[in-house]
């Protein structure tokens, strides 16, 4: 019988791996896929602490968080792309306009 | 070793390995693809927590909608520069030890909680609670759900336009 550990273990497992991809990609679009690890990672907990607990309001919050997620993934790329057509690149490194 | 034993360690490997290949593999389009493993892979974890709502949930909008969409937006900006675009990682290292001491708090947080409760038996049809619950007590949220679906809509057109 899998217990609720193991999955609270596994969802830090794929948080870490996505929070490394976040701080270690120099492209846009692959710190994007790093915060989608991430936020897949909380709808595990959330939906897993949901079951254990019985209680409903965790699934509804998962639907919610995983709609949310869709429209911030939409309107993240297209900033890149009105970026990509000012500035040629999708290097964050190079993105540092606001920098003072 | 019962099925649902087999299948979560099954579906932990996909889903690790997957997401390891995500932020480790050079090509960006390789990347997308990873991913949409690893997001079948974590519905397949909503089915093994009994869940099958949100496993459809998870292969329509996740695999479905967030994966066509970053392929599109690797297509359309890789055709504007007319190369490929190298998908390079830095700070190798110091990545590596901020996120293994992230996961060394979360794992040390978890050994201090309290034990678990056993994992109750699924009585009613949840599917069909979800269904009242967002026309009920979350009926609100759920239209803000809307307006926000909107907005985005509206603010991604509003950004990708093109300038004539």
């Amino acid at each position: 019988m899998i217990g609720l550990s193991s999955y609270l273990v596994l969802a830090a497992l794929v948080f870490s791996i996505g929070l490394f991809g976040v701080l270690t990609r120099r492209n846009a679009v692959g710190i994007l896929l790093g915060i989608e690890l991430m936020l897949n990672a909380v709808n595990i907990n959330l939906v897993a602490f949901a079951r254990f607990h019985g209680d409903l309001t965790g699934l509804i919050f998962t639907l919610f968080t995983i709609a949310i997620t869709v429209v911030e993934v939409a309107v993240g790329l297209a900033i890149v792309i009105a970026i990509f057509r000012v500035r040629r690149t999708v290097d964050a490194d190079r993105l540092d306009l606001l920098r003072g | 070793m019962t099925v649902e034993t087999v299948g979560f360690w099954l579906v932990a490997a996909v889903l690790l390995g997957s997401s390891l290949a995500v932020v480790l593999t050079p090509n960006l389009f390789h990347a997308v693809l990873y991913l949409a493993a690893a997001l079948v892979a974590t519905g397949a974890v909503f089915l093994l927590l009994d869940q099958p709502f949100l496993f459809a949930v998870q292969l329509l909008l996740y695999a479905g909608g967030v994966v066509t969409i970053v392929v599109f937006a690797i297509m359309l900006t890789e055709r504007l520069v007319g190369e490929r675009i190298r998908q390079t990682s830095r700070h190798l290292i110091n990545g590596a030890i901020v996120s293994a001491a992230i996961f060394a708090g979360i794992a040390g947080f978890l050994l201090q909680a309290p034990p678990a409760p056993p994992r109750p038996e699924q009585t009613a049809d949840v599917t069909a609670s979800i269904g009242r619950a967002l026309v009920g007590p979350f009926a609100v949220t759920f239209e803000l759900l809307g307006v926000l679906l909107v907005a985005g809509l509206i603010g991604a057109l509003y950004f990708a336009r093109s300038e004539e």
